[in-house]
């Protein structure tokens, strides 16, 4: 019998949302186990980097890997995993596009650690000791990974095959990206395993949607709730829907709460949320550049909002250092 | 001086990442050990900005295994902030969404995680001592009860609130959407199957557990024991409760010492930080921090499982508070300081979640559209606390006027832990390796004293199919390595 295709799982800075992804697959991980032969899954097995370490170059047919690179160790494993695989699949936001923890690009890791270990409150922390790359304790030397300033999507680092977007990726889609490797029907490299359709084509709310939108007032969930059937917005509300691609079966829509953009952009888009302010600008209701201007200036956090989840993978990429 | 170092790394099995550095002394004996979070992300830093009703779409991503924690945590807060009180039904239905995540999140951990070490045996050959080995001994039919029962919990919380990993369903005074009659009906065919199957659970800890003296012997084992302060939530009763209430704390000998508002969280509670480790270390202000010791003059504190039963009067249903009765008279009264109870008293929780489930279910109000009130307040300041699976979860927001964050401060269910953590490997390392002696049983022995923690590193809760995570490479004074001992090849490699 000839040796099963070999898989490897991996983290880098995440939430462990894929994970629990995979494992939502409920009966549906057995055939996975059942035809490949996993050679590493730090949430589940025994496997360390030594055992990767030793593996021949491209001997693993395809590592899937999540989260966004933020520290040393983590810039460590792509290139590892790189190096031994076939092909790497971006799993997730984080990878794909930087995810929630790409928001950190709006600070530095001189802020970060000020904050975390200075300014709070809880802090009782007199000698502002800060975590060190290395340091003695009873004698003893003990190491961390370096904190980077910018968060990178996994393309940022190493080259990556395929793309499989959503936080987190939903069952249908994984298992679809799987068993086109196993079969090997793949498209080509490069690809996001995903439709190439906006949200707002496949939207249960499509048919509210007016044939012309227009906008005269900026509506926030927090003081207002949204009408459950109508195109979000139609009401007044950010939705990421115009931008972003489909295939999340419109999860958050069913919550009654509108598109943040965790399926990142579609095919020939780079920036998501400069995709987004253009189509946002043609349904304002106001001609005139001053009421635009007044309008626009209601969004609360228009760059943390536009680009929720694609920050690093943006055109602005981070803020500019000092 | 020591003249061995013994690492695991990286430790898996875990939500997030980790490593164990033991250093043993020229006997062979251990000197120290450190449990190390090489992880920070800076949620605190980088949501200042943001609108703070996003904040329980994006504290989620802390962690998606108990997004569900921070959904509801962030929620609370928000509550607070706008200064709203949702209308019954708000709560009632984030209540009855919280307790089908407890009751699936906990269940889950004693097949997958922790049970495998009771069910199968500590010291069972490392490649059946996972869930697998569980289904193996217990049977495919429970296997297969597993995972229906879960699947089951998370597609009715997806029909709640959008989707089961990282919830978008609460809102400040309420929540997003009430439920429609089909999803009630839906609740009604399963909630008493959740409570069977929590009890069932129970029933198995027991049979394989309980019955048997050498697993009781462990629990009660001295190098799994701290005496330390417990904190937790308990309701108006002073009962068990995990989606809001006010904040008790006992001290190792389970007299009150604290009973506060979550609001006030900054009287009782500070950080201590090392440089050793990216995550912080929590200590009980009036005690204060003495170091990794545990005793009435230590601040260090534990929460989760079995410290909120250790806090709590007892649990707020009827067939759960059967079983924490018989787990106190078993332990020796309350409160109980054996580390590896806290498996017991999470399959307690589990089954109070799944009677809460059951209440919820049969209650008209969570047919009422009546779900949300909007507010009409400026926000401010808002602290809201839930009872996490793995503790006390802590989320501080202050705002401007307009409801952007100036201000965000997380204590992490884990974090409070973390001190405890260290602790407990320490302890354990020191009571199981002797005279250098280290093999895979005994590597399983001290991985124990974490996982009863479960330390929000739940994925490993929710993995399929587990093996035992650990590898030690044994370094000599030069630093080379003279040993690699790992569970599926004890010792074979040099």
């Amino acid at each position: 019998m000839p040796d099963k295709p070999k898989v490897a799982f991996y983290w880098c800075a995440s939430c462990g949302g894929c994970e629990e992804a995979i494992v939502d697959l409920a009966e549906d991980i057995l055939q996975v186990v059942e035809a490949v032969d996993i050679v590493l899954w730090p949430v589940a097995l025994d496997f360390k980097r030594a055992d990767v370490e030793a593996m021949p170059d491209r001997s693993i047919a395809v590592a899937f890997i999540n989260g966004a690179v933020r520290l040393s160790e983590q810039e460590e494993w792509a290139h590892l995993l790189r190096r031994k695989s076939q092909l790497v699949v971006a799993f997730g936001s984080c990878a794909h596009l930087g995810g929630i923890p790409g928001l950190a690009n709006f600070t530095t890791r001189a802020e970060i650690f000020a904050t975390s270990y200075h300014d709070l409150p809880s802090l009782d922390n007199p000698d502002g000791v800060e975590p060190l790359e290395r340091t003695r304790a009873n004698g003893e030397d003990l190491t961390l990974p370096a904190f980077f300033d910018t968060v990178r999507a996994l393309d940022q680092v190493i080259e990556v095959d395929y793309y499989l977007p959503g936080c987190a990726p939903p069952p249908d889609l994984i298992m679809g990206a799987v068993t086109a490797i196993l079969k090997g029907e793949l498209p080509p490299r490069g690809t996001v395993l995903a439709p190439n359709k906006a949200q707002c084509d496949v939207c249960p709310r499509k048919d509210t949607k007016p044939d012309r939108i227009e906008i005269s007032e900026i509506k926030r969930v927090a003081t207002s709730t949204p009408d459950p059937e109508k195109c979000f917005l139609a009401q007044g509300y950010v939705c990421l829907g115009p931008a972003t691609r489909s295939g999340c079966h419109e999860r958050c829509l069913h919550g009654n709460m509108p598109c943040r953009g965790c399926f990142g952009p579609m095919d020939g888009v780079y920036d998501q949320g400069a995709k987004f302010l253009s189509a946002f600008a043609s349904v304002l209701a106001p001609r005139d550049e001053a009421e635009i201007e007044a309008l626009l200036d209601q969004i609360p956090d228009p760059a943390g909002t536009f680009y929720r989840f694609s920050l690093p993978k943006s055109l602005l990429h981070r803020r500019r250092m000092a | 001086m020591t003249t061995r170092r013994v690492t695991i790394d990286p430790i898996t099995r875990l939500e997030g990442h980790g490593r164990i550095e033991i250093f043993l002394d020229e006997a062979g004996e251990v000197a120290n050990a450190y449990l190390q979070v090489p992880e920070l992300r800076g949620f605190e830093r980088f949501c200042l900005g943001r609108p703070a009703e996003e904040m329980p779409h994006i504290t989620p991503r802390i962690c998606g295994v108990c997004p569900t924690a921070h959904h509801m945590a962030a929620t609370r807060a928000l509550d607070e902030l706008w200064h709203v009180e949702p209308p019954p039904a708000g709560h009632k239905l984030r209540e009855l969404f919280y307790n089908l995540f407890m009751f699936e999140d906990h269940t889950l951990h004693f097949y997958f995680l922790g049970g495998p070490d009771f069910i199968v045996g500590p010291s069972a050959p490392a490649a059946e001592r996972n869930v697998l080995g569980v289904i193996g001994k217990v049977g495919l039919e429970i296997g297969g009860k597993v995972i229906a029962a879960r699947k089951e919990a998370r597609a009715i919380m997806a029909e709640m609130a959008g989707k089961a990993i990282h919830p978008v369903f609460g809102l400040p005074g309420g929540v997003s959407k009430p439920m429609t009659a089909e999803l009630v009906d839906r609740l009604k065919r399963a909630a008493p199957g959740f409570v069977d199957f929590a009890a069932f659970s129970l029933q198995a800890f027991a049979d394989v557990v309980l019955k048997n003296q050498a697993y009781v012997q462990t629990i009660l084992a001295e190098h799994y024991t701290h005496r330390t302060y417990y904190m937790g939530l308990v309701d108006e009763a002073r009962k068990v409760t995990f989606y809001r209430g006010r904040v008790r704390v006992v001290d190792p000998a389970g007299q009150q010492v604290a009973f506060f508002e979550p609001r006030d969280y900054l009287a009782h509670i500070a950080e201590h930080v090392e440089p050793w480790s990216y995550i912080k270390f929590p200590f009980l202000k009036k005690p204060g921090w003495k170091g990794f010791v545990d005793g009435v003059d230590s601040g260090v504190y534990r929460v989760a499982p079995l410290a909120r039963l250790n806090v709590a009067d007892g649990m707020a249903t009827p067939r759960a508070q059967e079983h924490y009765e018989q787990m106190f008279a078993t332990l020796g009264g309350r409160p109980a300081h054996s580390t590896l109870a806290f498996h017991w008293a999470r399959l307690i929780e589990a089954l109070q979640a799944a009677e809460v489930v059951l209440a919820c279910s049969q209650d008209p109000e969570i047919l009422s559209p009546d779900v949300r009130r909007v507010p009409t307040e400026a926000p401010t300041e808002g602290v809201g606390m839930v009872e996490a699976p793995r503790g006390t979860l802590i989320h501080h927001y202050k705002t401007d006027r307009n409801g952007i964050l100036t201000f965000v401060n997380l204590l992490v269910a884990t974090v409070h832990n973390a001190a405890p953590i260290q602790m407990a490997i320490k302890k354990a390392a020191q009571g199981v390796i002797h005279r250098g002696h280290v093999d895979d049983g005994l590597l399983n022995q001290v991985e124990m004293a974490f996982r009863a923690f479960d330390p929000c590193h739940a994925c490993a809760t929710h993995s399929l199919p587990g093996d035992m995570p650990l590898v030690a490479r044994v370094h000599d004074a030069s630093g080379a390595v003279v040993r690699v001992v790992a569970r599926a090849d004890i010792g074979a490699r040099a």
